[in-house]
């Protein structure tokens, strides 16, 4: 694996090749504020927290740093103006679905952004996607996955699945920022427990 | 059919196909593409049919159902040859007096032909009606001379020649200069080179490579592509073919809208075909080269039409998009390198190759060559595929070949690029057509859909409607998209309906900025283009929806009356019978009043109003005037003097 | 439609997860939605998580996880036909209908969705009914036209 010589916040860095511009960042201990990010799950680019501005052959562009490989010379900034206004506006739209989680809430002190900026919305789900993506790469029981797509996609959970798998395992509760995980469990298992006895497992 | 081993077995066939063809036999050759077979076209061909037969002519007549004309607002359309004689909007009646007049009798029908509006003068062969003299159809043209499902027909025009020149007298290197040398753009909406798209795979180091088709055509208003593919698979075929060999690749996929039926029948045949001929499959033509292509459809979502979410979806997953940090021409469909290109693009590949780059670069400006096709549709006279060459002003396609905007209507914008583009106002209609022009313009050319707007669009709503469907089709992963389109829809939908306030306009400019920047695809990238663009070129529509409640094109719903003036109202009933809600109030000799609390704002009245009358207006801003009391709601009717 | 009619299918697409949405769309074509059991079948067959079923069954405008109507209306909202007028038509059928797009009728009768352009736009506003395309629609025709299908 060659080495690739980057700079981060003016620091230069040591990197390997392949590694994503949040690892080498985290190497060094700049840290960058992520929400859809988990260490033993496949990067994921959902909730964009993680934007960083690059310089690369003379542009300067906005990108996932939880994606975005590694190259020679390239040049990070972690906070700029820009940045700053992105990650405020992304923590106020979440908040919007989940103004009491407590990740918010102090990603909002960081980054002077207004609770109440928004109408709130019916949903808690922000869509890390991170109970998802366990379920699916950790524990590759797939008990939960998402349904439709855009502002009508919700997660959900397969019943027949999650009957057999869920009550000893919960795993995935711990990862999620907000109510929603729970209240989406709650409501397959009152689906489960008030089904006729032929259909569950 | 016994497959053919080599170019001279090509030619040999083909003259034999030709020498079998008498250019002098009278041929009828009806558009069969998807428009006109809403308008009627299939009909018309069984009336064809029938007469032809009836009238004994079936040995000395031929029948041929064509690929799309493009003059879809004049459909069904048939073209007599060899005399290249054209007849518009066909009925199954007129087939009669066609096959007795025309085809026996050799003479021209004046109803049928096409009338010069300015002019009033009949024109009879279609090359000259203004509509086609004014464009440069070299892709399109073919489609009118063939039916997609011969591919005789295909040979019987020089198909397949590129192919076989590239076989057996180019290498692949050759042919992927020559591709750039001609510098092909991306037809699809990003403009990217193709040659160096080409480039970037053939010099991947892996096995496998992929080329693929993307038919996949989402742009609401565009059309093109459905048409070219319907029209004249093989041309597509034989272009993803030469790709396939300049780059490597032994595998290809067309993914296709599901919601174009005719483009999948048609290619599926197409592709048979080409096996049984011998130009797909093993050894193609005997020169040692494998291809086999295989045909996906969509399943109904927008997001697929991008490359990323397309090759997800062609591995069988939802069609999320993916991160082009590693472009896929290096890592694309599972993970190998794939060269992706639009319909259009492969289309022109063959023509390139036979007609060679330095006479394709003739064409079209210093950044954009060649020629690109466009559904000119919307308040335009002539709505249509119209192709002209690259550099092309604005007003010359919408003046010289769509005629105009019908009803005496005044041009208010050109929507182009569809929902990733934006609105081009009036004083800028003299910017040539091409890729950098289009976008320095606050547009994009994106797939060619040309949306023409007059006077009665609303420039708010217009933006409102493409975040609907932006909102809509959002695959939902990313914030900047999911979430902030959705606020930027309420916002955008509030003051349409009256509920804008001051800071709105910011708060839109703020959450684009977000989906600019910070989104996941290109769809999230350009989702704010509309809005910007048309606040850029119509900021006062905006002022007036927030500040003065009024919608100066009298278009949105809520912030509308509409009010029958009694200065004019002649007590015709006529709208009054027609309103389906019965919120007219009148009788014989008494004047109308609209009920504005029954009233749901359809607009029937103020079509039915007969013109000499021109009693129902459109208000808004202002209240509405209060009913005339009822002593004076007798119509003051003008004598009737000889 | 049956197991052995979905197998057929699966075995047609030589049992490839790729084509997934493939199968799914010959089977929403000849049945007219994707019952449960179908789903299940096409997991088990072709060794693929029900979750990832659901989320393409969701996904996809074309698949519909409930029985559709004996009358399928199809709307078009392209720019076009929006520019023509469409909206007024949608609000007719609406309320003619009692349902909105996406959605069935309890009487099984009509379902109604809207298309993001039929690549029809001379004649826009566009109505499809049951594959039949109506064109230059007004809300006063479509209404019409409605009245003629039981």
């Amino acid at each position: 694996m060659s080495e690739i010589l980057l700079q981060i916040d003016g620091k230069e860095v040591k990197a390997t090749e392949g590694m994503t511009i949040l690892e080498a960042a985290q190497r060094v201990g700049i840290h960058i504020p992520t929400l859809c990010h988990h260490e033993k799950l496949q990067p994921y680019g959902g909730c964009r927290l993680c934007s960083v501005e690059i310089e690369s052959r003379g542009w300067r562009r906005v990108v996932a740093a939880c994606l975005y490989p590694v190259e020679k010379d390239l040049i990070v900034f972690t906070r700029s103006e820009k940045i700053d206004r992105i990650r405020k506006l992304i923590i106020e739209l979440l908040m919007a679905h989940a103004p009491d989680a407590f990740i918010l809430q102090d990603l909002a002190k960081e980054y002077g952004a207004d609770r109440d900026r928004f109408e709130k919305e019916a949903s808690f789900c922000i869509h890390c996607g991170l109970c998802v993506r366990y379920c699916a790469e950790v524990k590759k029981k797939f008990a939960v996955g998402f349904v439709d797509r855009g502002t009508r996609k919700e997660i959900n959970f397969i019943p027949e699945i999650a009957a057999k798998e869920c009550w000893d395992c919960k795993e995935c509760f711990p990862l999620c920022p907000t109510e929603a995980l729970q209240a989406a469990y709650v409501l397959c298992q009152a689906m489960i427990s008030s089904a006729p006895a032929s259909e569950s497992a | 059919m016994p497959r053919i081993e080599s170019p001279a077995e090509l030619e040999a066939f083909r003259n034999e196909i030709l020498s079998k063809r008498d250019p002098n036999k009278p041929c009828i050759t009806l558009c069969s593409g998807s428009a006109c077979h809403a308008s009627g076209s299939r009909d018309v061909a069984r009336a064809i049919e029938e007469e032809i037969d009836k009238q004994g002519l079936s040995q000395d007549v031929e029948i041929r159902k064509t690929g799309c004309h493009g003059f879809c607002e004049r459909g069904p359309i048939i073209v007599i040859q060899p005399e290249e004689i054209c007849y518009l909007q066909i009925q199954p009646e007129d087939v009669p007096e066609i096959v007795s007049e025309t085809i026996k009798g050799k003479k021209v029908i004046d109803r049928l032909l096409y009338t010069d509006p300015a002019t009033q003068e009949k024109i009879v062969h279609e090359s000259e009606i203004p509509f086609y003299k004014n464009q440069e159809r070299l892709v399109f043209g073919s489609n009118g001379n063939i039916d997609p499902k011969s591919i005789d027909d295909y040979l019987a025009i020089g198909g397949y020649s590129a192919l076989a020149k590239v076989l057996f007298d180019m290498t692949s290197e050759e042919v992927l200069e020559e591709v750039k040398k001609a510098n092909l753009r991306g037809r699809g909406g990003g403009g990217f080179p193709a040659g160096r798209k080409w480039e970037g795979s053939r010099n991947a180091p892996e096995e496998i490579k992929y080329v693929i088709v993307n038919a996949d055509e989402g742009d609401p208003g565009a059309y093109m592509d459905r048409s070219l593919l319907e029209g004249n698979p093989h041309s597509i075929l034989e272009g993803l073919t030469i790709g396939a060999y300049a780059i490597g690749s032994h595998e290809g996929y067309i993914y296709v809208r599901q919601e174009y039926p005719l483009a999948v029948e048609n290619v599926n045949i197409a592709i048979q075909k080409a096996e049984e001929y011998g130009f797909l499959g093993e050894n193609i033509l005997g020169s040692g080269f494998d291809f086999v292509v295989k045909v996906h459809q969509g399943a109904g979502a927008f997001v697929c039409g991008e490359s990323t979410a397309l090759m997800t979806s062609l591995e069988g997953r939802a069609g999320e998009p993916r991160p082009k940090y590693i472009r896929s021409n290096i890592k694309g469909l599972w993970e190998k390198p794939s060269v992706l290109n639009n319909v259009e693009t492969w289309a022109n590949v063959p023509l390139i190759i036979n007609k060679g780059a330095d006479w394709f670069t003739r064409f079209g400006t210093e950044g954009s060559k060649g020629t690109k096709i466009f559904s000119l549709v919307g308040k335009i006279i002539n709505t249509g595929l119209v192709e002209v060459p690259m550099g092309t002003t604005l007003r010359d396609i919408i003046d010289n070949i769509g005629g105009g905007i019908p009803g005496g209507k005044k041009f208010k914008a050109v929507q182009t690029g569809g929902p990733s583009g934006g609105c081009i106002p009036e004083r800028l209609l003299d910017l040539p057509v091409g890729f950098d022009e289009l976008t320095q313009a606050g547009s994009m050319m994106g797939s060619g859909g040309m949306i023409i707007m007059d006077e009665d669009t609303c420039m708010v709503d217009v933006a409102r409607y493409f975040l609907e469907f932006l909102t809509d089709e959002s695959c939902g992963k990313c914030v900047p998209c999911r979430e902030g389109m959705r606020q930027m829809l309420k916002i955008l939908t509030n003051i349409t309906q009256g509920k804008g306030k001051e800071g709105d306009i910011e708060l839109l400019e703020e959450l684009s900025e977000l989906a600019k920047e910070a989104a996941l695809c290109a769809l999230g990238k350009s989702a704010p283009n509309p809005f910007l663009s048309t606040l850029q070129y119509f900021r006062e529509e905006y002022e007036a929806h927030i500040r003065e409640k009024r919608c100066p094109a009298l278009s949105c719903k809520e912030l509308i009356s509409f009010y029958i003036d009694p200065s004019r109202c002649q007590a015709c009933m006529i709208c009054a019978r027609k309103c389906p809600a019965e919120a007219i109030d009148g009788g014989k000799n008494k004047i109308h009043i609209i009920d504005q609390e029954k009233c749901t704002k359809c607009g029937t009245c103020f079509e039915a109003c007969p013109p000499k009358f021109n009693a129902v207006k459109k208000i808004s801003g202002e209240p509405v005037p209060g009913p005339v009391p009822e002593e004076e709601r007798t119509v003051a009717r003008k004598s009737k003097k000889k | 439609m049956d197991n052995e009619r979905i197998d057929q299918i699966i075995d047609k697409h030589n049992h490839e997860a790729s084509s997934l949405i493939q199968v799914l769309l010959e089977i929403q074509s000849e049945h007219n939605w994707l019952p449960k059991w179908a789903l299940e079948r096409v997991a088990d067959k072709l060794q693929v998580p029900m979750t990832r079923i659901l989320h393409i069954a969701t996904f996809y405008k074309a698949f519909s996880l409930v029985p559709k109507g004996r009358h399928q209306i199809h709307i078009c909202m392209g720019t076009a036909c929006h520019v023509r007028g469409a909206p007024r038509v949608l609000d007719m059928v609406q309320d003619l209908t009692g349902i909105k797009p996406g959605e069935t009728d309890l009487d099984l009768k009509f379902s109604l969705s809207t298309v993001n352009c039929l690549g029809c736009c001379a004649l826009g506003p566009v109505v499809e009914i049951d594959g039949q395309t109506h064109g230059k629609m007004t809300p006063a025709e479509t209404a019409g036209v409605l009245k003629s299908y039981d």
